[in-house]
């Protein structure tokens, strides 16, 4: 246990040194720093000293290593287009970004789970037929399409809700809010919606594939013989047993949902880390494109780490078998 | 003259078969199959079929944009979907556009393919550090989604790429950059099969036989482990078109001169607003029916070819 514990630390490490050697080759060798820094009339001297001052004459491994130090001290520079530190805008951005994902899974997880429960224990009715034709509908409607679509629907044709920002935010020091006001929340229910909308599906069909396995066993043969309710092996005995696969997946989701964000965000204008990345990437701003991708990684790695560990921790058997699932 | 039987024979053995009736007896894998099929075609011959040159500006009216469809007041029969704000046929830009979306799709599907059924090949047949190595690899890269390392390598080629070559290379990018971040998928199930293949009779016989390792990978043990790889292939083919039209929708896929669904969608966005609705919604439409089609053969393919559920 501790051997496999130590094997997975280590591989989270390299997997994050590997992500922060790409973002390092991104910054040195994509474009001349420098010249992204400095006016057309600085001098050759003066751009020769401030590659001094920047050490970027030093040897590349010991570049490398600073970098690395600078990351973790939490300095990832300065923005090329808007002039101002990373590591600010970012911290300003990720707020709407953590609001809308964690919103969107709630949103997946309290539709979701109840559709597959139904779809699982009555898979002949009409509403599980349909359930299942939506759903094979959302995995093949892309997020933006849903987007664009509720956005005609509510915003242009019936004018009920807002199609672009975050409507009114409380500040709560650091951290801006949308959740405190009508306005913020109107603003959230599409993009919310959107972005939750295919790991709804991806729960849904989970749930109800894990129901129909569960209800097989023989435990709940014998649950049945003993006389309890429906009721009682539903929840109390086939449910529960589901959930196990369904929280770790869904906790895998939750850094698949944080990546999907770009597209929400791009689609309703939401101000989040996702739409200042997509920015970047249209004026090749280096330094926030390497922040928000080690970032991510770091979220990712962290997400995953917590999610195997769990795993052994709660189910010896899933060392076998793991679902992975997100596209 | 005896090839030909011989495929006139297999045509007649494919009739026969479980996966045939089981074709014949899914009414919704018949109606995906047409689709897909009828969308392949209007790919193909776009430039014969389609009314109007959408790319050459020299057959575009200024004057006759947005035109709303046929059927709407003010629309021109000359434009059966309507004109966007260039005065470009709508369903021209429609057919040229599903071309370049499915391109990209089987192009990166292919890539994909091929590079996952040899790497997983190879680690499943040779083992040791190189199966641990691969699969190390594919295990890291399968938590990541796949439309963040498609992003990631585009904007690698964006930043290296000058402008003019990017737009020029634009498609080959995608590509690359859609298949490499699939490839995990067709390398994990090929390398399962591989080494339950290799254990047996027939390859420890060409093995005695004193055939050379790579020839019996490819011509013994890589026949027998193709059936899933099918059902995978078109599955991430619908994976590979909706991660070029995300891309696209974004602005960093195709380029506007040469536009996919994806890209249409992107451009036709701008017009919500304003009420040109024909401009964005039919390239999703189209874009929605084909995924949703080859999504569908996916499915049934799978259960066709699984014997656990016959």
């Amino acid at each position: 246990m501790l051997a496999l514990i130590i094997r997975r630390v280590i591989q989270s490490v390299v997997v994050m040194l590997t992500v922060a050697l790409i973002a390092f080759t991104l910054f040195r060798f994509v474009g001349d720093p420098i010249a992204q820094m400095v006016g057309q009339d600085t001098s050759l001297q003066d751009r020769e000293r401030l590659r001094q001052e920047l050490g970027l004459n030093d040897p590349i491994m010991v570049q490398f290593g600073n970098f690395v130090v600078n990351t973790v001290q939490g300095n990832f520079g300065i923005s090329f287009r808007i002039g101002r530190p990373v590591n600010e805008l970012i911290m300003e951005r990720m707020p709407a970004t953590l609001e809308l994902s964690l919103i969107a899974a709630l949103f997946a997880l309290l539709v979701g789970i109840p559709m597959g429960v139904y779809t699982g224990l009555y898979p002949e009715k009409w509403l599980s037929k349909l359930f299942l034709t939506v759903s094979l509908m959302g995995i093949s409607l892309p997020t933006f399409l849903i987007g664009i679509l509720l956005i005609l629907l509510f915003g242009v044709i019936l004018g009920w809700l807002p199609t672009f920002g975050r409507g009114a935010v409380d500040q709560f020091g650091w951290w801006s809010s949308g959740l405190f006001n009508a306005d913020g929340i109107r603003a959230i229910l599409m993009p919310a919606f959107t972005l939750g909308m295919f790991q709804l599906t991806l729960i849904m069909r989970l749930v109800r594939s894990e129901m129909l396995e569960v209800l097989r066993t023989d435990y709940i043969k014998f649950a049945r013989a003993r006389g309890l309710s429906n009721r009682a092996v539903h929840f109390g005995h086939a449910l529960k047993n589901t959930l196990v696969p369904v929280i770790t997946i869904t906790g895998l989701q939750l850094g698949s949902i944080i990546a999907f964000a770009i597209i929400t965000e791009t689609v309703f204008q939401w101000p989040g880390m996702g739409l200042l990345f997509i920015q970047a990437v249209d004026f090749v701003d280096i330094p926030i494109m390497a922040t928000y991708l080690i970032l991510i990684a770091a979220f990712f790695v962290i997400i995953n780490l917590i999610v195997d560990l769990l795993y052994f921790a709660v189910d010896p058997r899933l060392r076998v078998e793991r679902a992975v699932g997100g596209h | 003259m005896q090839a030909i039987t011989r495929s006139i024979d297999s045509f007649y053995r494919f009739l026969d078969s479980d996966v045939y009736y089981s074709f014949r007896s899914s009414k919704i894998t018949m109606v995906a199959a047409a689709f897909t099929v009828l969308s392949f075609l209007a790919a193909i011959f776009s430039p014969w079929i389609a009314p109007q040159n959408p790319f050459d500006p020299a057959a575009l009216d200024l004057l006759d944009a947005f035109t709303p469809p046929v059927w709407e007041g003010g629309g021109n029969a000359k434009y059966l979907l309507g004109t966007d704000d260039q005065g470009r046929d709508m369903l021209s830009a429609l057919l040229y556009g599903a071309r370049i979306s499915l391109v990209v799709g089987f192009g990166a599907t292919i890539f994909a393919l091929v590079l996952g059924v040899g790497l997983g090949l190879v680690a499943g047949y040779v083992g040791g550090m190189i199966d641990g190595f691969i699969m190390r690899v594919a295990d890291i890269q399968i938590s990541f989604p796949t439309i963040l390392i498609a992003l990631l390598i585009n904007g690698i080629a964006r930043g290296i790429l000058p402008k003019e070559a990017h737009d020029e290379m634009a498609l080959y990018v995608l590509i690359f950059a859609i298949g490499i971040s699939s490839w995990v998928q067709f390398a994990r199930t090929v390398r399962g099969s591989t080494m339950v293949e290799k254990n047996k009779e027939y390859v420890q016989a060409a093995r005695v036989i004193g055939r050379r390792r790579g020839t019996i990978m490819i011509k013994h043990v890589l026949p027998n482990v193709m059936g899933p790889v099918l059902v995978i292939g078109t599955i991430n083919l619908a994976i590979a078109i909706l991660s070029e039209s995300a891309l696209s929708f974004l602005g960093v896929g195709s380029p506007p001169t040469e536009p996919s669904l994806g890209t249409l969608i992107n451009v036709g966005f701008d017009f919500l607003f304003s009420g040109e609705w024909w401009i964005v919604i039919f390239p999703g439409i189209v874009l929605a029916t084909l995924v949703l089609a080859v999504n569908l053969l996916g499915d049934w393919l799978r259960d066709a070819l699984n014997p656990k559920l016959r």
